[in-house]
């Protein structure tokens, strides 16, 4: 693969956009912004299962809890430095999701859909569970701490505990995204594709659907656990109480409003769950839960294939008079 | 392990810090003119139905303001919506800190919500004072000087309660039923608080779960044990269980209630109003449906504020009433803080609460604080079920630190 000039602009552009929160932002925005990208994280993870796989999957919190709380029992339990957990909690969490997959196998559509839901439903009892509280502190949770900024890095860039954490949540998740972008273009990545539009046609192809179900489910479980583990360090408190089902919903709009099956739509996706909430609590306080659903349904009828839908149709618009495509 | 570390860590960069800080903002979200106060609440979700008392205290604070504020000030309270997600009552925490700036936070609502701040506000020496939760964490001073509760803990009213069977029955053998989580154990550790020694001897414990179908099994147990007084910490599904079964096995020993759950409607009536007679818990409230508070001077003071400022609250919501004593007590602190509302200052008024009567608390039941002792609320006054309501008896009784 060969990046075109243009191309390789619009990457050094992104870059830029990234990174410049560290600097222009101050520390309560970009603590807001580090949440954000991590939801675009927990977004993406789900898009792979249910936007590109076509398997709805509305326990996705449960994944994000797990990854949170293998993160958490480490850190503050045995003592491990943040990074080395992250591994773990990838491990585990795609262990989890290739369970769960499992049953997706003989499961489809709603009935899929409400197997997952009722994981996110039990995931917060079971953390709160006396065979599990020593590990997991119970309803008190458990208190954890932010890495903060090697020397070398402070005596080259003068990084505070935020900003460090921020620069820490980028590079994880940009590593994601590029592993995500990587997996969906290629072989793979369209046999997901084939066997969301049409399994019997994939299977006749001779596609693996098992195998391909099931592993979906452990790379999207993957990703959703490493968001959760970033969570966790960011907040520096994980509680049952942050992981109630409502969060699989959230992920969900943020699939759903970013655009379904899209990689850029679920950067948009992890911004709007975390910013409309706030914007819809300025509006109205005494409602704003109704604001944020009417600001939800007017994204939906506006951007009906959500914001990556709207990205396709400009993009197209402004290419399509210059190079008139041949009928 | 980690939090000793913080421990060290924080109090090292708190000693480097500190002569930077004190020169560079003196008093943040104070002016001239205005004190700026923070708070979250949950404005939506499932708990929203506590959000009344962000409105009864926004409304304390109009009235302050409609006087003359306070020090010369007016009050500006900002309350933001958590929906009662800790990760959310850390961003909004923050917002209120960093970007508001605002002097200090004030009644946040909910355990696991505080939780995740506390240390924050800690770190950042932000008084966090009179938190909406019953949860006995709050009152730490030595580990976190800057939190501070309001109302009695569930540990200072299972204190109560046990000073009261000590009182009445010195040779009791006491069974303890509790839920098996937090709010379940702080009822084991104020009962242990009391008897110390005589734990061991006098008590026989059972606990359940909140998942259990039921608690009829651990009735039994403690019953066998010969126990004459039986102390519950469960949520109401079971205490109407608890009620029940003791009257249908024909155990009758003096039987105290978690004041969580006795609610008529909720617990009372499905274990059946003649069952629960002689049942025993406490308050610390005035109940304004009580007929005795009818021509009450102090509730008279809450429904003159309630007509005047929160005309279409529902004058039956004891949030509303809670609200008006937590708000009166913050308006104290205010008033003794004089000219100087320096973070400093607030805590150390916070901290310094000379005994004082809240219109909407019983008669005889003081707000009051001192440096080493953060339950700003530790007296109750226990009350009996007559088979219809809830009589009180006896005198206030006072729990922690005494």
């Amino acid at each position: 693969m060969s990046l075109s000039p243009a191309r390789f602009l619009l990457v050094l552009l992104g870059l830029a956009a990234a990174l410049a929160p560290l600097w222009v932002l101050e520390s309560f925005h970009l603590f807001q912004l580090t949440m954000a990208v991590i939801m675009a994280l927990a977004v993406l993870g789900l898009n792979i299962v249910t936007g590109y796989n076509g398997q709805i999957s509305l326990g996705h919190g449960a994944f994000f809890a797990i990854g949170a709380y293998v993160t958490s029992i480490l850190m503050a339990q045995a003592d491990w430095s943040f990074y080395a957990t992250l591994p773990f909690a990838a491990a585990i969490c795609g262990m989890v999701g290739y369970a769960v997959g499992l049953p997706a196998l003989r499961l489809g559509g709603l009935y899929l859909a409400l197997v997952t839901f009722s994981l996110a439903v039990a995931v917060p009892q079971l953390l709160k569970h006396k065979a599990l509280e020593a590990w997991t502190g119970g309803v008190q949770g458990l208190f954890l701490m932010k890495p903060d900024p090697p020397r070398w890095l402070t005596s080259v860039l003068p990084l505070n505990a935020d900003q460090f954490m921020y620069l820490n949540v980028l590079i994880v998740s940009g590593i994601c995204f590029l592993l995500a972008w990587n997996l969906i273009r290629g072989r793979i990545g369209r046999a997901l594709m084939a066997t969301r539009d049409h399994p019997t046609a994939a299977e006749a192809m001779g596609m693996d659907i098992a195998a391909l179900k099931t592993g979906a489910f452990a790379v999207s479980a993957m990703i959703t656990g490493v968001a959760g583990a970033l969570s966790a360090v960011a907040v520096e408190f994980v509680a049952p109480d942050s992981f109630t089902f409502l969060l699989s919903i959230t992920f969900f709009v943020g699939m759903v409003v970013g655009g379904v099956a899209s990689i850029l739509g679920s950067i948009f996706g992890g911004l709007f769950v975390l910013f409309v909430p706030n914007i819809a609590e300025s509006i109205s306080r005494a409602a704003p839960g109704v604001i944020y659903g009417m600001i939800l349904i007017v994204f939906l009828f506006v951007l009906p294939e959500g914001f990556a839908g709207l990205v396709r149709r400009l993009l197209a618009k402004l290419s399509s008079p210059e190079n008139p495509k041949p009928q | 392990m980690t939090i000793s570390r913080r421990l060290l860590l924080a109090s090292s960069a708190g000693a480097l810090a500190a002569p930077n800080i004190a020169a560079a903002q003196e008093t943040p979200g104070v002016t001239a003119t205005e004190i700026h106060i923070g708070s979250t609440n949950a404005l939506s979700g499932p708990v929203s139905s506590y959000s009344v008392i962000s409105r009864c205290l926004e409304a304390m604070f109009k009235r302050l303001n409609d006087e003359g504020g306070v020090g010369g000030r007016r009050v500006k309270f900002t309350v933001y919506d958590d929906a009662y997600q800790p990760p959310r009552t850390l961003e909004q925490t923050r917002r209120l800190v960093e970007r508001d700036r605002v002097a200090f936070l004030f009644n946040q609502l909910g355990t696991p919500t505080n939780s995740a701040v506390h240390r924050y506000v800690n770190q950042r020496s932000v008084p966090h004072l009179f938190l909406a939760t019953g949860a006995d964490k709050w009152a730490n001073p030595r580990e976190f000087p800057w939190t501070m509760g309001w109302q009695p803990s569930y540990r200072v009213e299972a204190q109560i309660y046990t000073k009261y069977v000590l009182e009445q029955r010195p040779n009791a053998k006491i069974a303890l039923l509790y839920q098996n989580d937090d709010f379940g154990r702080d009822y084991l550790h104020g009962v242990q608080d009391v008897l110390k020694d005589r734990f061991r001897s006098m008590v026989v414990t059972a606990t359940n779960e909140a998942t259990d179908p039921t608690i009829d099994s651990q009735i039994v147990q403690l019953q066998a044990t010969g126990a004459d007084v039986l102390i519950c910490g469960v949520v109401p599904r079971f205490a109407a269980q608890a009620i029940r079964r003791v009257h249908d096995i024909g155990w009758r020993p003096m039987m105290f209630m978690t004041n969580v759950s006795v609610s008529v409607g909720v617990v009372m009536q499905p274990a059946g109003v003649e069952k629960g007679v002689g049942l025993i818990t406490s308050d610390y409230r005035k109940d304004q449906s009580d007929p005795a508070w009818a021509q009450d001077a102090g509730m008279n003071e809450w429904r003159d504020f309630m007509r005047r400022y929160v005309p279409d609250g529902d004058l039956g919501d004891n949030n509303y009433t809670y609200g008006y004593g937590v708000g009166t007590t913050m308006i104290q602190v205010l008033r003794q803080c004089g000219n100087d509302f320096s973070r400093e200052n607030v805590m150390n008024q916070a901290r310094n609460i000379k005994p004082m009567d809240v219109a909407t608390l019983l008669p005889g039941i003081k707000v009051q604080t001192q440096p080493d002792n953060y339950n700003a609320i530790r007296q109750m006054q226990l009350q009996r079920w007559n088979g219809q309501s809830w009589e009180r008896f006896g005198n206030v009784i006072e729990g922690a630190g005494s």
